[in-house]
């Protein structure tokens, strides 16, 4: 497999390092070298939690701005400042349903518009796979399933290079029993509203 | 059974950096471990203390690094495989006893972790602690990989053990919070118990036998460095008439470098593993084999000046750079694409870096800075003391933990931090040099850690200031770890014993001591205003435990409070307490969200119109 280099952008606690072990789970089943990265230190009191995979023969386990091939943003606002990342060739796939910081909540920041958002980030790269994951995970009957939802999404765009059953049976290893249809369907809703986006 | 405890050799598992470190300890057979935790190195002595209840491992979180250094060191000197790991800053504290130990050895396999933190994902400085193991003289392993941290602890007990010294492992948080594909090995069985036999002139550092122990370590570190220059951790990848030295992740951004080039063939890499003491003859004869050397090393120059010293040695005259105003930098992290393009500028390459985005026409985002969680019981403490304060002119040093956060408005109380322990005695500097009010902050845990000498200090002194300690029954900072003022039966041990913080401090003879239930808003601003008229040492304990923990233990059920029609738009609570639960609703009024507030009610005691009720279910 040629090098492909995935960063996942997140709000601390929206399953961001779960989604990474499933895709280390993932590479793993099809035999993929792959090596990780994350910075956590702040995720539970609220800040962005940053995930690198590099999948394939690279050796390094972080990505340099310009370099990443799939920004996969879990918060659309967090996608755009994530987009230095990426450069003209960079497949990006997003959350649309934001996450606002505090300051916005209380009135003393703007969120930037979501329409402008998905505008920007498809003008600057090769392409924009824009979904509600939060709607879908409610759907499919927790809204702690956004993370597998953005990862159906992710899987549909081809830009991972993996099938659809490897990544599915990486999540019947990588997720709680007891959470697991709920996952299941989660990531089928993503794999098909991102097919239809 | 914990996963890292399976006796399944050849398993290919998915591990934290710090997950394979604890696993490779255990196939190493590490018999006695201590800590102090810190980031990056927490999950270590996580999963460590994790094992430990299920296995013959003996584990503990000692009370600061200095401690838990010490106490390893009489594990290794009574023949028991011993692990010590702490963050870079933590071998500050523990310098002391880290350099004498030096001269003393062990006697059995002794290792200390030190997990550097290059860009400060986490800390309040980014030393590079391989310079450590030059001031102590102690042999030193760096891994460049997750799998490699495994197999490194290993060797470091191997190489331990035999040389009688304790050897340093040093990573950075690139290695500590990477995963990647391990494979398990066999776990060696630990011994239970082991026996100190008395050898007064190894281990009674008096003059004169520290003067005999001094040269035998410059002997020990001969024989060190003649087991470098064979180490198979220094080894040279590819071949050509360019050369680069790489240690850490370093050596790997070098070595996609060199194939993103093109250069396969016309660089070779020499990488340093077993980086203290350097191999003087491998590193001469690398140099001499090459027209140029590019020395990649994230932090200081620590085997550029050794390398062009050897170089010097040989009358080896070729360029030999890393460090400098158009190469590398001795600030932060590195990254693939910076070691790319300066390996093409040193070697005369030509490379077009790929270009990012344009993200001039980017809106400016709105920062998501790290925020004290809902119901934390420090926010309350904080708003109370300016409260109680606001006539006066305030100093706050503050110290390191969650409650660092307090420094961000609206809070903004923190005024000084420097390192664990600090808020107490730069405290009785300040109350000393300036005439303004001083009220230090500190924690439970870091009181415990390096607190208590700046109290008692205090006292002797005579000094003038209140401390406030926030005991909120944990660690909470690097994720929830007991330190001696915790319940260990919570975490279901027995026979642990607990300091009373209270009592502690009335015993230290502290002129004025109180304590407040910070979630009672009046009640406590009157006590703290009593102890800020107090002249002399006075302390305010605020107790109330970690928000995030009770609810984990299932020992806070939130109640969620909801803002009613009283509400006139006051907006005090957003402006005041900035709890992460408000927002404003789609009519732009205050609301708050009923699945985070945990119920603490702060802001219903200080809504001038008591418009924030509990939510009727």
């Amino acid at each position: 497999m040629e090098t492909t280099r995935l960063i996942i952008v997140a709000v601390g606690g929206q399953g961001n390092l779960l989604a990474s072990k499933v895709l280390g789970e993932a590479a793993l089943i099809a035999g993929v070298p792959v090596r990780m990265s994350e910075i956590h230190g702040m995720a539970q009191r609220g800040g962005v939690v940053e995930s690198a995979i590099v999948f394939g023969e690279a050796e390094s386990s972080i990505i340099s701005d310009g370099e990443a091939d799939i920004l996969l943003g879990f918060e659309p606002a967090e996608t755009l400042r994530a987009i230095k990342r990426c450069g003209k060739n960079t497949q990006v796939i997003t959350n649309t349903a934001p996450v606002p910081p505090f300051t916005v909540s209380v009135g003393l920041g703007t969120y930037p518009d979501v329409e402008e958002i998905k505008k920007l980030i498809t003008a600057k790269t090769a392409g924009l796979v824009a979904i509600d994951a939060m709607a879908l995970a409610k759907e499919a009957g927790s809204p702690m399933s956004v993370n597998i939802v953005l990862l159906g999404a992710l899987v549909q765009t081809g830009a991972l290079g993996f099938d659809r059953k490897v990544v599915e049976e990486a999540v019947k290893r990588r997720v709680k029993p007891a959470f697991l249809d709920v996952n299941l369907k989660a990531f089928d809703l993503g794999f098909t509203a991102a097919a239809n986006a | 059974m914990h996963k890292l405890l399976q006796d399944s050799p050849g398993e290919k598992i998915m591990l934290l950096g710090n997950e394979a470190i604890a696993r490779g300890a255990v196939e190493a057979g590490v018999a006695f471990a201590t800590t102090y935790p810190g980031t990056p190195s927490s999950e270590i002595s996580l999963n460590l203390f994790q094992m430990s209840r299920e296995s013959d491992l003996y584990f503990e979180y000692s009370t600061n690094e200095k401690v838990a250094l010490e106490v390893a060191a009489a594990a290794a000197n009574s023949g028991l495989r011993t692990f010590c790991m702490m963050k870079h800053v933590g071998l500050n504290v523990a310098a002391d006893p880290l350099m004498t130990l030096a001269y003393v050895g062990v006697t059995a396999g002794m290792v200390i972790l030190s997990a550097d933190d290059p860009a400060m994902f986490s800390s309040q400085n980014e030393q590079d602690n391989r310079y450590y193991a030059k001031f102590g003289g102690l042999p030193m392993l760096e891994p460049s990989s997750v799998a490699e941290a495994k197999e490194m602890i290993k060797a470091a007990f191997e190489l331990s053990e035999s040389m009688k010294q304790p050897v340093l492992l040093r990573t950075t948080t690139r290695i500590n919070h990477s995963n990647a594909f391990v494979t398990f090995g066999k776990i060696s069985p630990c011994m239970t118990k082991g026996r100190f036999i008395r050898d007064p002139q190894r281990c009674v550092t008096v003059p004169a036998v520290s003067r005999g122990l001094h040269v035998k370590l410059l002997e020990k570190l001969k024989d060190a460095a003649q087991l470098s220059e064979t180490s198979a951790f220094n080894f040279i990848q590819g071949d050509g008439p360019l050369g680069v030295i790489a240690n850490g992740v370093s050596f790997h951004y070098a070595a996609d470098a060199v194939k993103d080039l093109g250069l396969e063939g016309r660089v070779k890499i020499l990488r340093m593993g077993f980086s203290n003491p350097m191999p003087e003859k491998l590193i001469k004869d690398f140099v001499a084999g090459c027209e140029r050397v590019l020395v990649v090393e994230e932090g200081e120059p620590f085997m550029e000046e050794a390398v062009k010293a050897f170089a010097q040695e040989q009358g080896i005259t070729i360029p030999i750079k890393g460090k400098s105003d158009d190469l590398f930098t001795r600030l932060f992290e590195y990254d693939p694409a910076m070691v790319r393009e300066k390996m093409a500028a040193f070697f005369n390459i030509a490379y077009t870096p790929k270009t990012a985005v344009d993200t001039s026409d980017v809106p400016e985002i709105p920062m998501r800075p790290p925020n004290l969680c809902s119901g934390c019981s420090h926010r309350a403490t904080f708003y109370e003391i300016k409260q109680a304060a606001k006539e006066l002119d305030v100093i706050c040093p503050t110290d390191i933990g969650c409650y660092t956060l307090g420094f961000l408005p609206p809070l903004s109380t923190g005024d000084f931090v420097i390192c664990m322990g600090s808020s107490v005695s730069s405290a009785c500097g300040f109350s000393k040099a300036t005439d303004q009010k001083v009220v230090a902050f500190i924690g439970d845990s870091t009181f415990f850690h390096s607190g208590i000498t700046g109290l008692v200090n205090a006292v002797f002194n005579n000094h003038n200031f209140t401390l406030v300690i926030l005991e909120n029954d944990i660690t909470a900072m690097t994720g929830h770890q007991p330190h001696p003022g915790v319940d260990m039966e919570l975490f279901g041990l027995s026979g642990h014993g607990r300091i009373n913080i209270e009592k502690l401090v009335r015993a230290l003879g502290v002129g004025h001591v109180s304590v407040i239930k910070p979630f009672k808003v009046k009640k406590s601003i009157d006590t703290i205003k009593e102890a800020l008229a107090f002249k002399g040492v006075s302390v305010i304990i605020s107790q109330e435990p970690c928000a995030l923990y009770a609810k984990s233990l299932k020992k806070l059920t939130p109640r969620p409070f909801v803002v009613s029609e009283k509400c006139v738009d006051h907006r005090d609570c957003i402006t005041t307490i900035a709890c992460p639960s408000f927002y404003l609703d789609g009519s732009n009024r205050v609301a708050i969200d009923p699945d985070t507030c945990v119920g603490c009610a702060v802001c219903a005691q200080i809504c001038p119109e008591n418009a924030i009720r509990p939510l009727k279910k």
